[in-house]
């Protein structure tokens, strides 16, 4: 087998486990979409140009609670801003390629795709064709999203109301977290964040309540990081 | 909704992803500014999550007799314990199911 294809593959390989929560996080996206009253090609539309389940979720409800746009686009990059991380963790190893590269691993650069491809590069530095791994394991969520996100339309139009769906965007985005459960840090900063929103949901105006919750969860944040780097 | 918000928020996102590749030639970013960014679900998500599990329809705090609240803390010990994605989410929505069908 031709070198490329090959590590493509194991970029496919690599990555499939982790698609296994994604198929219901995208048919959860997709009927969420439709309960709101969204039409099924803007649901859809949405998966193709955004491309990230946590901040369609996002938009989706600040939309249903009557956010201004900026706010949306605003809190949509705020969800997002994480992949600044993964951008800069792979830019080494990325930096010798062609810019048509750039541009087409970047759009497929997500949490999944990251995690797997992060382990092969660190293994497999001097592969000149690393990143096909990337390529593979990015389009591989790439599919399994818009197919769950169009399962999830078609489902959409045909669960009741009644079961209270909405209540399984509080419980996707509980459950993305289980892994920070066990980390102290991390529970403050989340507590901030929730207590915050939940107070400024009221207060705050043009549905930033978001936002400001972030914001001041991040700060939060900073301090715990500079204290603990203190000590050392 | 309309699409031009949805194609700025395309934007946005894909700059997230884009820029950092695109202007850095190598890992730039210190250990602590990685360690802030690391925390960034954990400042985000709870903001989604807390607001619909503890307001009512009018925007009120509902502590009582909250089918959401008992359902989400079964999932977040269900959660810790199997450190199962899907596990947490399908535990949570029954026991909300069965709360709001059958207790209730």
């Amino acid at each position: 087998m031709n070198n490329r294809l090959k590590i493509l593959t194991k970029g496919i390989i690599d990555v499939s486990p982790l698609m296994i929560p994604v198929v219901p996080f995208g048919i959860i996206y997709g009927v969420i979409g439709i309960e709101l009253g969204l039409s099924a090609y803007m649901t859809f539309g949405m998966s193709i140009i955004i491309f990230g389940g946590a901040s369609q979720i996002v938009l989706l409800q600040l939309f249903s609670g009557g956010a201004t746009s900026l706010v949306a686009i605003t809190s949509v990059g705020a969800v997002n801003s994480r992949h600044l991380l993964y951008g800069a963790v792979f830019s080494e190893y990325l930096s010798h390629l062609k810019l048509t590269w750039k541009i087409i691993l970047s759009y497929v650069l997500i949490d999944q795709a990251f995690a797997v491809s992060n382990t092969y590069f660190k293994k497999n530095k001097e592969n000149e064709f690393k990143h096909y791994h990337l390529l593979g394991a990015g389009f591989t969520c790439w599919t399994i999203w818009q197919i769950s996100t169009v399962l999830g339309i078609v489902l959409g139009s045909v669960i009741p109301e009644e079961l209270g769906l909405s209540f399984t965007i509080s419980l996707t985005f509980l459950a993305l977290l289980i892994n920070d459960f066990r980390k102290f840090k991390n529970i403050i900063v989340m507590l901030v964040s929730g207590i915050v929103a939940t107070i400024g949901y009221n207060i705050i105006p043009f549905q930033a309540y978001i936002i400001v919750a972030a914001l001041a969860a991040l700060m939060t944040a900073t301090l715990l990081t500079l204290i603990n780097s203190k000590k050392k | 909704m309309h699409w031009s918000t949805i194609i700025y928020c395309g934007i946005i996102t894909y700059l997230t992803r884009f820029s950092m590749i695109f202007i850095l030639k190598e890992d730039i970013l210190n250990d602590k500014a990685k360690k802030i960014l690391s925390y960034v679900p954990s400042a985000i998500f709870p903001a989604i999550i807390f607001p619909p599990i503890f307001l009512d329809n009018v925007g009120s705090l509902d502590l009582e007799s909250n089918p959401k609240i008992l359902a989400a803390i079964l999932a977040i010990l269900v959660g810790y314990i199997s450190r199962s994605i899907i596990i947490t989410i399908f535990v949570g929505l029954i026991s909300y199911w069965f709360l709001i069908f059958v207790y209730y």
